[in-house]
């Protein structure tokens, strides 16, 4: 058995393409690149492969990760160029390294996750600055989440790690924004934008990097 | 094009936007300006249930093969994907290239379901194409052609007024014909392009255009004359087949968001030879042809290989009766054990040898079991020449519940033809003895699923005469056996009458519900096959505004001699012979299976068969 970690894009062509449906995506092309994935054991078999964190319908990644388990030896470079010839348009494969079948599962180890919003806006570059200031400022964001008679109130801000203005970039500004994403809770980017009052300004939102607990 | 920054202002806002989206593996995009002949292959249903048709990946496979031919598809969107179409001002376009319908050339619509039929309408709406095909002949004529092919095209009446031309029977040859009459004459392109196509595409063997034929009506409305308004113009439009079937598509698009029926599909046989007597598919798609064996296993490699499915359903109306059903399951079972292949057989024979298949094939996880007694009593059963008796059932629960299965579905129908409440009691008695099995093999652990549909009787089948049951009569029925089966080990489910009235209307129905259909669709009908979009009053509505009565065509007995709306239809059976089978019915008569004696239904005579059923090899 040997375990594989898959750096990949997700890009704009695939971005409404939800999370179960794009693990089924792989699933089918690691199937087609044939190269014995491992399956559980039991009544109906899944395919071993984890994703370290889903990414919300509508946005892009940059830097998403995902390890699977395979039956057969096969280096990284030949594993590689097989499923990258099976990747629909919009999934680019960016790395595939050998990790040690004794780490613990992928989800486990997000702690944070990088985001980029693009947002339109007539702010000049020093009012957008002083509205993320001014978040940042702010003791807490009491926010409301989920559906209508589940709705539950939680506190934004603590989920915020950082909050920049990266700049411009094709007419619209980039906000950059680090979320803690863990087992005590997981920050979202649009709830950030909204927080902000640019929820109708958003145009773009892309994860750009997830950190680990544990290198490997 | 389509842009696609308006389509982000607009796809966040709907309900699953990876319908509207494309670019899915396998997804043929070619060049557009090259391509002489642009065809959009339009489902009038959701995304998924649209990815899960045969026929169109058929045509879309065969279609894109040619050089200087594109296909491209369109689904119908969701209430709220049509919505906010229109809000932003966009048309409907096809998910490859994303270029409106109004640039294609053809528009080929699917036609499954009656109750799909005001999705048509949207579609063509949301085009900005005219819905009437008399609208679509004025200038500009460059309009797309509208074209249909699919089951409801047996009696496509209804849609007569929509539609430039339908193809009836199988398409795989007959669309290449079209297409290249329609290279032919656009190549001249007259000012009266469009007539010359219809008039020359009205003497290729499969094709109608219903403008090129004329109804009159008698005083009581039934229909007095359907005839070709001009010379050489065929009086009755054969169906098409293909013999021997093509290789099957091995390529087909892979839809990311869940289809319906998400496997592949290898398509192992074509026609069924049992000869049921409710069932349209027995009839229409006869002869039975057969797959060999080495084609459908090489046919399965490629399908895997191509698309990486983890299941694969293999196709026909009836699986068991494949000839080679069972070294074929054998084989790949043994194949693709390591890939942990789930293989399907959506149509099992009640019978213990389809058992002892289902257990080749499902050694992992024995999820459920499904069996189609149709009717309750035996004497019913010979009524509809279902050859099964309940001795066969119980054997069959017998060897399934002990072969570890712990869930049956069982379909039934009411409404049949001479049924009575002794019949319907006869169901019940039939579930309860197939749950006392379970139970005794499995405890309460067992389930049986009893799936209650109302019977509707089809154009061009042995019970084509027939009127639908009443509803308050199957009312009645379905109310004694929801009494009968208060089990919480039997789980019913039976079929809404209101939907049922407007497929029979349609299914049976004439010229003159063209206006329905449009008035309907005005009124705001969308999506009537689904529960949740179905809106009975409207339809109810547009019959009265119309001045017709839904129970003049679901409700009456026809006598033999009636002109039957799709009597100009000719599917290789004789309407002798329907009407032979209906009284061999009245009398409790069987008929033989195909495969063990002829009974001369006219197939083959119609299309100079050498070979029917035309069987495999076991070799």
């Amino acid at each position: 058995m040997q375990r594989f970690r898959l750096t990949f894009q997700k890009g704009a062509a695939v971005k409404y393409i939800s999370h179960l449906d794009l693990a089924r995506a792989w699933e089918r092309a690691l199937r087609r690149a044939d190269v014995a994935l491992a399956y559980s054991h039991g009544f109906s078999p899944h395919a071993r492969m984890f994703f370290a964190s889903a990414l919300p319908v509508g946005v892009t990644g940059h830097a998403e990760m995902v390890d699977v388990l395979l039956e057969r030896p096969i280096s990284p470079r030949e594993l590689a160029s097989r499923l990258q010839a099976q990747l629909p348009d919009g999934l680019d494969l960016v790395g595939a390294e050998e990790v040690a079948l004794t780490l613990p599962p992928l989800p486990s180890q997000v702690v944070a996750v990088e985001y980029e919003v693009c947002v339109a806006s007539r702010d000049s570059t020093s009012a957008m600055q002083a509205r993320l200031d001014g978040l940042l400022a702010a003791p807490s964001l009491p926010r409301r989440m989920g559906r209508a008679g589940k709705l539950r109130e939680y506190d934004l801000r603590p989920l915020i790690q950082r909050l920049w203005l990266v700049g411009r970039r094709g007419g619209l500004y980039v906000i950059g924004m680090w979320l803690q994403a863990d087992s005590r809770g997981t920050g979202r980017p649009d709830e950030v934008v909204d927080a902000l009052g640019l929820r109708e300004a958003a145009r773009a939102i892309e994860r750009t990097q997830i950190r680990l607990q544990i290198r490997s | 094009m389509v842009s696609e920054v308006l389509l982000d202002s607009i796809l966040p806002t709907v309900t699953k936007p990876g319908r509207y989206t494309g670019r899915e593996w396998n997804a043929v995009v070619k060049d557009w300006p090259q391509a002489r002949l642009k065809v959009a292959l339009a489902y009038p249903d959701v995304y998924e249930v649209g990815m899960s048709n045969l026929g169109l990946a058929i045509l879309y496979d065969i279609l894109n093969r040619e050089q200087g031919i594109l296909a491209e598809r369109v689904y119908a969107p969701w209430p709220d994907m049509e919505q906010a179409l229109r809000q932003a001002g966009l048309p409907l376009f096809t998910l490859e290239s994303r270029h409106p319908l109004r640039d294609f050339d053809w528009i080929g619509f699917s036609l499954q379901y009656e109750l799909n039929y005001s999705n048509v309408l949207s579609m063509l709406a949301l085009a900005g194409i005219p819905l009437l095909a008399s609208q679509r002949m004025s200038a500009p004529a460059d309009w797309p052609l509208v074209i249909g092919g699919g089951t409801c095209t047996y009696n496509a009446e209804p849609l007569a007024d929509f539609f430039d031309l339908f193809v009836i029977g199988e398409g795989e040859e007959v669309v290449l014909e079209l297409a290249h009459l329609y290279v032919d004459v656009k190549r001249g392109a007259g000012e009266n392009w469009k007539e010359e196509f219809l008039q020359r595409a009205a003497h290729i063997a499969g094709v109608y255009v219903p403008s090129l034929y004329t109804v009159r009506y008698n005083p009581d409305g039934t229909p007095a004359v359907i005839a070709p308004q001009q010379f050489g113009v065929p009086e009755r439009v054969c169906k098409r087949i293909v013999s021997p079937l093509p290789p099957p598509p091995t390529r087909p698009v892979l839809p990311f968001i869940r289809a319906v029926h998400d496997r592949g599909m290898i398509e192992v046989m074509r026609g069924c030879t049992r000869g049921c007597r409710f069932c349209q598919a027995g009839m229409i798609y006869r002869p039975v042809r057969e797959r060999p064996m080495a084609e459908v296993l090489q046919a399965v490699d490629e399908l895997l290989s191509n698309t990486g499915y983890e299941e694969v359903a293999l196709v026909s109306l009836s699986s068991s009766d494949y000839t080679c059903i069972e070294p074929l399951l054998r084989e790949l079972s043994a194949r693709y054990a390591e890939q942990r292949l789930a293989i399907s057989l959506p149509s099992l024979r009640t019978d213990s040898f389809s058992v002892a298949l289902a257990e080749i094939i499902q050694r992992t996880r024995k999820t459920g079991l499904t069996f189609a007694p149709e009717a309750g009593s035996e004497r019913l059963r010979r009524v509809l020449n279902k050859g099964v008796t309940a001795e066969d059932l119980l054997r069959t629960a017998e060897a399934a519940f002990a072969s570890g299965w712990l869930r049956i579905k069982l379909y039934f129908m009411l409404g049949l033809p001479t049924e009575t409440m002794e019949d319907v009691l006869a169901i019940a008695d039939l579930v309860k003895a197939v749950r006392r099995i379970g139970q005794r093999l499995h405890g309460t652990r067992c389930q049986v699923g009893v799936s209650v549909n109302t019977f509707v009787p089809k154009p061009h089948t042995p019970f084509q005469w027939l009127p639908l049951a009443d509803a308050a009569l199957i009312q009645e029925r379905q109310a004694a056996l929801r009494a009968e089966l208060r089990d919480r080990a039997i789980a019913l489910s039976w079929s809404d009458t209101e939907s049922t009235w407007l497929e029979a209307a349609f299914a049976r129905g004439d010229r003159r519900l063209g206006q329905v259909v449009l008035r309907a669709w005005q009124l705001g009908a969308r999506f009537d096959a689904w529960v949740e979009a179905f809106k009975p009053g409207l339809w109810r509505q547009a019959f009265a505004e119309a001045g017709l009565d839904p129970a003049f065509y679901t409700s009456r007995e026809r006598p033999f001699h009636e002109v039957l709306p799709w009597s100009h239809v000719d599917t290789g059976v004789d309407a002798a012979f329907l009407w032979d089978e209906y009284q061999r019915a009245l009398r409790g008569e069987e008929s033989v299976n195909c495969r063990e004696g002829c009974m001369d239904c006219g197939v083959r005579a119609a299309f100079a068969l050498r070979e029917c059923p035309h069987l495999t090899s076991k070799e």
